[in-house]
């Protein structure tokens, strides 16, 4: 299978909404990336791949504000990563909610929207439209109203991403968000994401260890491994011969019934690093398995 | 029965203790409405810990013979400084409580092994003694409790978000050390005022009980905790009016009541989740039936 590579949306012209200048992080003499160059365009999508602990997620808490770079300069919508701005969206990995948790899905995303505002929270009228409008985003109109934590996996992860767009942000970054879901509800959460950033110029920055879901989603793909990177598209990148240059040691890039395996990577005695986990059954309530799946 | 039951002179009971009826009812709203967030963030051991800190500082006032509200408001609130700085993360918060719990414990044993006066006052820090709620008292107990509810409504919305969704709500950017600390002393001063109500061994029975009960029945975030503070309202107020009538002390018709409410708003959970609750309004496609493992 080829993968599809983008020829980069329209907007491409416009200011980066994420820009990274000579950037890195490193704990003492340990380097996690260093040099790292990227200029994320408006509605851009972005993988961010490589090994665990390779700094992917430390790459979006620095966009967050919530690391600070040891090295070079980030911007994220045009500012320095500013803790809280309303122009960066965040969907965090897939964790169950406490089922007594007492908000439903409405109330989640609400909190997206004016939850660092200090007060009882009496939502305006504007306010509650546009958490109905984000819930209809992403099909999640349906069970807007049931408890958050009786929510099935997929469910909640759609509840993320109409949270993490409720403010209407330029920049969404997601950290895993696909992990422990089936592949249907995958290929769904792939799809709203990737239809917000066709539709409002969204820039996307992915963090997945497993990139075949959204491969024929992605513009470019940053891989990140050993303090070093490889920033390209997933043809340039996902490649034996790049990725064998990266992580200094032979690497082999096969397709596998049209999903991309890596194989022989160091971290990985075993066998393939990025190898697709089996589909797991998702965490169900009792509540949730009697009323059945959205699908 | 009738040794502990008699209602004759029912009328002319209640008129004095009105005042402990206003400090129940008044504990029950702030209990209630505290209780919600220390349910959403798992909080339980720690207002077991700062009401034994609160009953040694209680102790040591009565020792002293200083005034008692104020010494458990003391021993809460040191109790509740300690936890909420030492004790961000949830396991290092339960091993400060741990280890400060039996000290606290310890320490109010040793100031009422050390006091001469009445028995029924040592007795009373631990078990309650609501009915002896005079009027400075009481105006002690509203203004702490006045405190307690500005302070909540103030940090309400944010709260919810951190307690709810910590990792989004930091990364919102919402100061989540600065609220954290900021609710357990609002916890404490709550805590503090339940002690002198309910009695340092009891006060679960309205920082919690109430709320986990509320939790079962709703998910509103309006719902959960008017129902919680009416929870803990009627067995407050329900303990002191039955117990009106017999010779045995409050806490145990209050943390009955609260118990039996619990009780029954989990059989209600119990049989809603069998119908489906939460089961969707506008189903996309016809429900699929899952198999349950």
């Amino acid at each position: 299978m080829t993968p599809v590579v983008y020829s980069g949306p329209m907007d491409a012209l416009r200011e980066p909404v994420l820009q990274a200048s000579r950037a890195g992080i490193s704990f003492g003499d340990r380097v996690l990336w260093s040099d790292l160059d990227l200029d994320l365009a408006p509605g851009e999508f972005v993988a961010v791949l490589g090994p665990n602990g390779a700094g992917k997620s430390t790459l979006l808490k620095a966009a967050l504000g919530q690391q600070r770079l040891t090295a070079g300069e980030l911007t994220v919508a045009g500012r320095p990563p500013g803790r809280g701005s309303r122009a960066v969206g965040y969907v965090p990995q897939q964790k169950s909610m406490d089922a007594a948790t007492p908000l439903r899905a409405r109330d989640l995303v609400g909190l997206g929207l004016d939850g660092h505002r200090w007060g009882l929270g009496r939502r305006s009228a504007a306010d509650r439209l546009r958490v109905a409008d984000a819930l209809d985003a992403v099909g999640a109109t349906g069970y807007a109203d049931a408890p958050i934590g009786l929510l099935s996996g997929g469910e909640q992860q759609r509840v993320r991403i109409a949270q993490a767009l409720a403010t209407d942000p330029e920049v969404l970054l997601c950290d895993e968000p696909l992990l422990s879901l089936d592949l249907g509800h995958q290929r769904a959460v792939s799809a709203i994401i990737d239809r917000r950033r066709r539709e409002h110029g969204t820039g996307v920055v992915f963090v997945t260890h497993e990139i075949n879901p959204v491969l024929d989603l992605v513009d470019r793909v940053l891989y990140i491994a050993g303090g070093q990177h490889r920033l390209g598209t997933p043809a340039e990148v996902l490649t034996s011969e790049t990725l064998s240059d990266l992580y200094g040691t032979p690497v082999d890039v096969v397709t596998v019934r049209g999903r991309l395996v890596v194989v022989g990577t160091p971290d990985s005695a075993a066998g393939p690093c990025e190898h697709h986990d089996p589909p797991k059954p998702e965490r169900r309530s009792p509540a949730r398995a009697a009323v059945g799946a959205d699908r | 029965m009738n040794d502990l039951f008699s209602f004759d002179d029912y009328g002319a009971l209640l008129g004095l203790v009105h005042n402990s009826l206003l400090a129940a009812a008044l504990l029950g709203v702030v209990g209630g409405l505290v209780g919600v967030f220390v349910q959403m963030r798992d909080m339980q051991f720690a207002v077991h810990g700062i009401s034994e800190l609160s009953f040694a500082g209680a102790a040591g006032a009565l020792l002293l013979g200083v005034n008692v509200s104020l010494g458990s408001v003391l021993g809460s609130v040191l109790a509740g400084a300690l936890i909420g700085v030492l004790g961000i993360r949830a396991r290092d918060r339960n091993s400060v409580i741990g280890v400060l719990m039996p000290f606290g414990l310890g320490l109010g044993v040793l100031f009422l092994a050390l006091y001469e006066g009445r028995a029924a006052n040592k007795f009373g820090l631990l078990t309650g003694q609501i009915v002896s709620v005079d009027t400075v008292q009481l105006g002690w107990l509203v203004s702490v409790s006045v405190v307690v509810l500005a302070g909540l409504a103030v940090i309400w919305r944010p709260l919810t978000f951190i307690s709810a969704d910590p990792e989004v709500a930091a990364a919102r950017g919402l100061p989540s050390g600065l609220l954290s600390l900021m609710f357990t002393l609002l916890l404490a001063l709550a805590v503090s005022l339940a002690v002198q109500v309910v009695g340092a061994l009891l006060v679960l029975s309205l920082l919690v009980t109430p709320a986990a009960a509320a939790f079962r029945v709703t998910a509103s975030p309006v719902l959960a905790p008017l129902l919680s503070a009416a929870f803990a309202v009627v067995s407050a107020v329900g303990g002191i009016l039955l117990a009106l009538g017999g010779t045995i002390p409050i806490s145990p018709f209050v943390t009955t009541i609260s118990f039996a409410i619990y009780v029954v708003c989990r059989i209600i959970s119990a049989r809603r989740t069998r119908r489906g609750w939460g089961s969707r309004a506008t189903p996309a496609a016809a429900p699929v039936p899952v198999a349950v493992p």
